[in-house]
């Protein structure tokens, strides 16, 4: 059996440690309860803080347990309770923007739609609810994949199917695409998945912090990427993806 | 041009929202705050009137603060309010005599039954289009009359005033103590069983039946059409409508033509077809009621199919036996199964409303096997919503004469696609959803928006109409639930038969 991970064992040791104390702790008394230099705790403890398992009262400098530790252990973010959850906020963004509208989550390497709101032209159109997305071709995929590592990991190891002469098929690029998404917080394509349509999409996240879906608009690129409009449309796309994590976190 | 905004306050059960609507209907503002529920007794349902009108000044105030800075102004303020709940207050103090008495209460029904073997009882049917039942204002009123001390003579000597919410909101509004304008809108008083369906006028014959003095009443107005200026808000602003909420969503879902129809799914379902300017009697369980009247025009009805628990039984699973966590999780349960596994649930947990009217009937569970897991029992509960559509949809054909082309939904369950799949299905037709699905208050809006001249008329309005969503049926799926429909039919009737052993 291989040996356990030293690091690992001594936080969770300090975790156990706040949890027996029934409050906060001081780093002295922590690095005390568990027999570790304070040196070594306070290290420990500046890891755990910036994971948000633990947090640090402002005043007093003590610790306690962190809300990131408490979300792991909430309950799996239902796709239907997501969808009823996001719906006010998705009619309005397909109002605003004029485009179609869907909320994406994962769905091992690709992208589940769980919701779909018409672009408001009465034109006929599917309800998508339920198909498949390719991640790496779609603004809500880049955005799935920036935010769940393993995701794009798992996607990176395999050849990228090129749906257009655009799909990004590199896995170099697709990771530096994603670091660059992580860092703005919206993702966007342009004809990538299908030429003449694009897409701007923004995370949104569960209580926990953890990215849970996407949201995100699609239609002509020359509507979506013209000069004038472009600004205001992402803004539009992260704003109602704040507006929905802001009310799973309510 | 400047961006001009219409204020819609939507009194509603559990709370009272105040929204600002632009031009193109779209939400610019949203304020809420919920009121207490009173429960003084099993089956009494109270809300405090004072709360809901400082509640409604409190809310309308927060939601003209915040537009304030926008690039446009308010020009009107629309009401939508819950339906027969039943207010009586003092003309001099502006105080309720008592508590109001909500539309969920029950207290009425034994004074409903006396009435209703009067001989004379058949004129409420032939006058007011409604079914003599204790779920209308008109016996909450005489039973206040009964209960209070004094109440009936300091009512017949005009000391005492009564209305539904939006009379109590217009009141106060308008300066309440110091002259108040005491009125009620058309589609209001039309739920009242004091109103003459045809004239749309007070019936004389009618308040003597329910022994209800005139000299209480409000001024019966049209819908839409300035009842008076609110001069109780931080910035006045003429009051261009006023309409129950269920009216107000089939005017926000820019339903005029006859034919067109929409249903609300809530707590409740409530279905309502126009029927254009010709009072349709309904001959199959349906109530005919007053749908909107624009000022100096003439009165659209509607023909009305008021369902009383359909969300209300996702609750009922999610609360009292805990199958689910939360009410959208229902959709989940209900997925891990292909079909109902043969089970069938009647939600009649105080009694069946339209099309059957049988107060008695009560809830069931039927065709229960070893089989039946509680995915089988989430799908027949979200069943049971299509099904009991399904009874009003028939019941409308028939006595509309209209076939309904397609469905216009809203309400909270329309974020259930497995429910409305299964409507399109069930009932053979499309079912669409608007892109707002905050009809109730769009409605109020668009009334009071038509009458100081936002908007032109109601072609204007239905511009702003647009899709966000729609179910088409699947016509293997339609066969499939026809030749099923028998086995809902027998549920129903046994569940109706169980009421009556007693």
């Amino acid at each position: 059996m291989p040996g356990t991970v030293q690091s690992i064992e001594r936080a969770a040791t300090l975790l156990h440690a706040i949890v027996e104390s029934g409050g906060q702790m001081g780093v002295t008394e922590l690095a005390a309860a568990v027999g570790l230099p304070k040196t070594t705790t306070h290290g420990l403890l500046r890891t755990l803080l910036a994971v948000g398992f633990v947090e640090q009262d402002p005043r007093t400098g003590r610790y306690a347990l962190g809300a990131g530790l408490l979300g792991l252990g909430s309950r799996y973010l239902d796709a239907n309770e997501l969808r009823s959850r996001a719906s006010n906020w998705a009619d309005s963004l397909a109002g605003r923007s004029g485009c179609a509208v869907r909320l994406g989550t994962p769905a091992g390497p690709q992208v589940v739609v769980v919701h779909h709101v018409f672009r408001p032209d009465d034109s006929p159109q599917e309800l998508e609810v339920g198909a498949l997305l390719p991640a790496h071709a779609t603004a809500v995929g880049k955005v799935l994949l920036a935010g769940r590592p393993a995701m794009a990991r798992a996607l990176a190891d395999g050849p990228l199917e090129a749906l257009t002469a655009r799909t990004v098929v590199d896995p170099a690029v697709l990771l530096a695409q994603l670091q660059a998404v992580r860092g703005r917080g919206w993702a966007e394509q342009r004809d990538e998945y299908r030429l003449g349509t694009g897409g701007i999409a923004a995370p949104v996240y569960g209580p926990g912090g953890l990215v849970v879906g996407a949201l995100g608009i699609s239609g002509p690129v020359e509507r979506l990427f013209a000069d004038t409009a472009r600004p205001a449309l992402r803004a539009m796309v992260v704003e109602a993806a704040a507006a929905v994590s802001r009310e799973l976190a309510s | 041009m400047t961006e001009r905004y219409v204020l819609a306050v939507d009194q509603g059960t559990t709370s009272t929202r105040s929204i600002v609507f632009d031009r193109a209907g779209r939400l610019v503002a949203v304020r809420q705050r919920e009121h207490r529920q009173h429960f003084p007794r099993p089956g009494w349902v109270e809300h405090d009137p004072e709360e809901i009108w400082a509640n409604t000044q409190l809310t309308a105030a927060q939601a003209l603060r915040d537009v304030a800075s926008a690039p446009g102004q308010v020009v009107a303020l629309g009401i939508a309010n819950q339906r027969e709940t039943t207010v009586v207050w003092d003309r001099a103090t502006g105080r309720p005599v008592v508590n109001a008495l909500v539309w969920q209460d029950t207290r009425t029904g034994p004074l409903v039954e006396q009435l209703a073997a009067r001989p004379d009882a058949g004129l409420v049917r032939e006058r007011t289009g409604l079914e003599l039942a204790g779920y209308f204002a008109g016996p909450r009123l005489r039973w206040v009359l009964d209960a209070v001390p004094g109440a009936r003579a300091r009512a017949e000597r005009g000391e005492l005033l009564c209305g539904t919410m939006e009379s109590w909101l217009v009141w106060n509004l308008t300066g309440g103590t110091d002259g108040g304008v005491h009125v009620t809108d058309v589609t209001n008083a039309s739920r009242t069983l004091l109103m003459d369906v045809r004239t749309c006028r007070w019936d004389p014959d009618l308040l003597d039946f329910f022994g209800v003095p005139a000299a209480m009443l409000p001024g019966i107005c049209p819908s839409v059409g300035v009842l008076g200026t609110a001069r109780a808000l931080p910035v006045p602003l003429p009051i261009g409508g006023a309409l129950g909420d269920q009216q107000a969503a089939l005017f926000g879902q820019t339903c005029f033509a006859p034919g067109e129809a929409k249903c609300t799914y809530g707590t409740g379902s409530f279905l309502l077809q126009n029927t254009g300017t010709d009072l349709v009697r309904s001959r199959h369980g349906l109530i005919s009621t007053v749908a909107y009247q624009l000022a100096g025009e003439p009165v659209h009805y509607a023909l009305e199919g008021s369902i009383a628990v359909t969300g209300a039984l996702v609750q009922w699973l999610r609360d009292s036996l805990g199958l689910i966590g939360s009410a959208a999780e229902v959709e989940t349960l209900a997925r891990t199964v292909a079909d109902n596994g043969g089970c069938y649930v009647v939600p009649a947990f105080s009694g069946l409303l339209a099309p059957h009217w049988a107060g008695r009937a009560r809830g069931l569970v039927a065709g229960l096997t070893s089989y039946v897991t509680k995915g089988h029992l989430a799908r027949a509960a979200l069943e049971a919503t299509g099904w009991q559509t399904r009874d009003v949809v028939r019941a409308m054909d028939a006595d509309s004469g209209l076939p309904l082309t397609a469905l216009r939904v809203d309400g909270g369950m329309t974020t259930n696609n497995l429910l409305m799949q299964f409507l399109a299905d069930v009932l053979g037709t499309p079912v669409v959803r608007p892109m707002v699905g905050e009809t109730v208050s769009l409605g109020a809006a668009y009334a009071a928006g038509l009458a100081v001249g936002v908007w032109s008329d109601t072609g204007a309005l239905r511009r702003n109409w647009h899709r966000s969503a729609q179910w088409s049926p699947d016509p293997r799926r339609v066969a499939a639930l026809d030749a099923a429909y028998p086995e809902w039919e027998r549920a129903v009737r046994l569940s109706i038969a169980w009421g009556e052993r007693a």
